[in-house]
């Protein structure tokens, strides 16, 4: 079992969750975050001062997947939250050692 | 009695009272989300203090019979001694009166409070309110809003010098912004200013609070007709073409400097504008309102700068607006008041660019001046003894915590529930 965290555009978000969905994804965890990469922050002027501001909003995903997914749920987060900009984002997985479903007490890949 | 007239003045009552409120959303918004609550307080209690003490004392000292050179209303209304509901000023009810010029006050001496922004003890501040008053504020509101009456004479700059100032440029604006410049000067600055970010925390409160503002100051400027007639029209006209063209130079000033216009700076345009109308607005053209909008907008842009070059940390910039406002709008009254308004005004001269020469120029400089050098010297000595006796400042751990949780127990937002423990009941 693998951990897909991805750091997207809020702006792209909508259209990650459609792509994952047509991509059998069956749910995701989402939080609102702030950050800044090589993206850097922005400047914002506020009665003729200026601010840096460094942490840019983002969204980041976390999703559980069965090993046989991680090279379409890569690509397909990779696809939908591309714009070729800076910023984009990164995607990232990680090996995931147990699961359980807290309903049922099902265990590791019947729990995803 | 007018019942028209009355009509009018209860419903500006009304509308002036709505600013007090609506400057605690403007300067709330403008703090960092750790002080909103104490922000918005420095206001509300005035709502709270001045009431009291005007019925006890202030408004005696402010328009009862003057005690010799226009200086100081007697005691003689102590307690509104005398008082009645039958009792007339002018042509509206004295009680409708006494509140009217109450609301005044208390907006007046809450404006003072964005000086000192997030760093002052809510007890110092609930000690400088009366005193304040007191020692400043009824004086020169007699100064400048008590006129001669059947049996009473009023203040020096209403009676005896002329100055034209419908509304309180001086009384209210220039007062306020001398006083908080004195003030940010005896507090001092803020941990951590021009090396933190401190930006605005809630800009839509801000523009809340520029808009409740403007709404009000309906009542605050064409309510200082007395009555429902022409000058209050053209009070009312001055205010919107001045909050207008006010807004406009600020983004104007903005686009040429920042390349993009504010929000923040749409709402302190208006507002600087709306500052500078306030003495003008009874002794202006509606063009002349433009003008002067377009200047104070454009020159309390740039004056907000002026305390980083002069390292006073006047928090949320009542000198530059308020002052500045102010001061723009007084003595533009000696450049345009026209003949026509000044001749149903039945006192002072037409301005230089209406052939009255700078005989009204004069006068208005010398009520500035005046009002502000008194203001600015008392309210340092007030802060000064203050300062001295109680203490201005929350200790440096706590300012830094945040003044809403250490002077009210409280925190404005519940950001994500985050706080914990349950409540202490029985």
């Amino acid at each position: 079992m693998k951990l897909v965290t991805a750091v997207i555009k809020p702006h792209k978000w909508e259209d990650v969750r459609e792509a994952l969905a047509a991509a059998g994804v069956a749910g995701m965890t989402l939080t609102e975050v702030s950050g800044y990469g090589r993206q850097k922050g922005h400047t914002e002027v506020y009665r003729g001062v200026e601010y840096d501001v460094s942490l840019v909003p983002k969204i980041r995903l976390e999703i559980l997947i069965d090993d046989a997914d991680q090279e379409l749920v890569v690509e397909t987060i990779t696809k939908a939250a591309g714009t070729g900009k800076i910023g984009d984002g990164k995607v990232w997985v990680v090996p995931v050692e147990s699961v359980v479903r807290v309903r049922t007490g099902d265990t590791d890949e019947s729990a995803l | 009695m007018n019942t028209g007239d009355t009509s009018w003045m209860l419903a500006s009552s009304a509308l002036v009272l709505l600013m007090t409120p609506g400057l605690a959303f403007f300067y709330g918004g403008m703090v960092r989300a750790k002080s909103v609550l104490n922000m918005m307080m420095m206001s509300f209690i005035s709502l709270a203090i001045v009431p009291v003490i005007w019925f006890v004392y202030g408004y005696s000292m402010t328009f009862g019979d003057d005690r010799g050179h226009g200086l100081i209303g007697g005691f003689g209304q102590f307690g509104l001694h005398g008082i009645t509901q039958n009792s007339l000023t002018g042509s509206i009810p004295t009680y409708v009166f006494v509140v009217f010029q109450l609301l005044f006050g208390i907006v007046t001496v809450a404006l003072i409070s964005g000086a000192v922004a997030d760093r002052v003890k809510f007890s110092a501040w609930a000690v400088f309110v009366p005193v304040w008053m007191t020692l400043v504020y009824f004086p020169v509101a007699h100064w400048v809003f008590a006129f001669d009456g059947d049996t009473v004479k009023g203040g020096w700059i209403a009676n005896k010098l002329h100055a034209l100032d419908l509304a309180g440029g001086t009384a209210v604006e220039i007062n306020a912004g001398a006083a908080a410049l004195a003030l940010a000067l005896i507090v001092g600055r803020r941990v951590g200013w021009r090396r933190e970010p401190m930006r605005p925390h809630n800009l839509p409160s801000v523009l809340l609070g520029a808009g409740l503002l403007w709404f009000g100051w309906y009542g605050f400027n064409a309510g200082s007709a007395l009555g429902a007639n022409g000058l209050a029209g053209l009070a009312l006209i001055n205010t919107t073409g001045a909050g207008a063209a006010a807004m406009l130079g600020w983004l104007a000033v903005e686009v040429v400097r920042d390349k993009k216009g504010t929000s923040f700076g749409a709402a302190s345009g208006a507002i600087a504008g709306l500052v500078a109308i306030t003495p003008s607005c009874g002794s202006v053209s509606p063009m002349g309102s433009i003008v002067i909008g377009l200047v104070a907008g454009s020159v309390c842009a740039y004056a907000i700068g002026l305390k980083y070059k002069l390292g006073f940390d006047d928090s949320l910039d009542v000198v530059g607006v308020h002052l500045v406002g102010g001061l723009v709008g007084t003595l533009l009254i000696g450049l345009l008041a026209t003949r026509t308004n000044v001749a149903h005004l039945g006192f002072g001269d037409s301005g230089l660019f209406y052939g009255g020469g700078l005989t009204q120029l004069g006068r208005q400089v010398v009520a500035a001046v005046s009002v502000g050098v008194y203001s600015f010297g008392i309210t340092y000595v007030i802060g000064t003894v203050i300062d001295r006796l109680i203490g201005f400042r929350v200790s440096e751990e706590d300012e830094v915590a945040g003044i809403d949780q250490v002077e009210h127990l409280e925190t404005a937002y519940d950001h994500a529930g985050s706080s914990t423990g349950g409540p202490h009941l029985g």
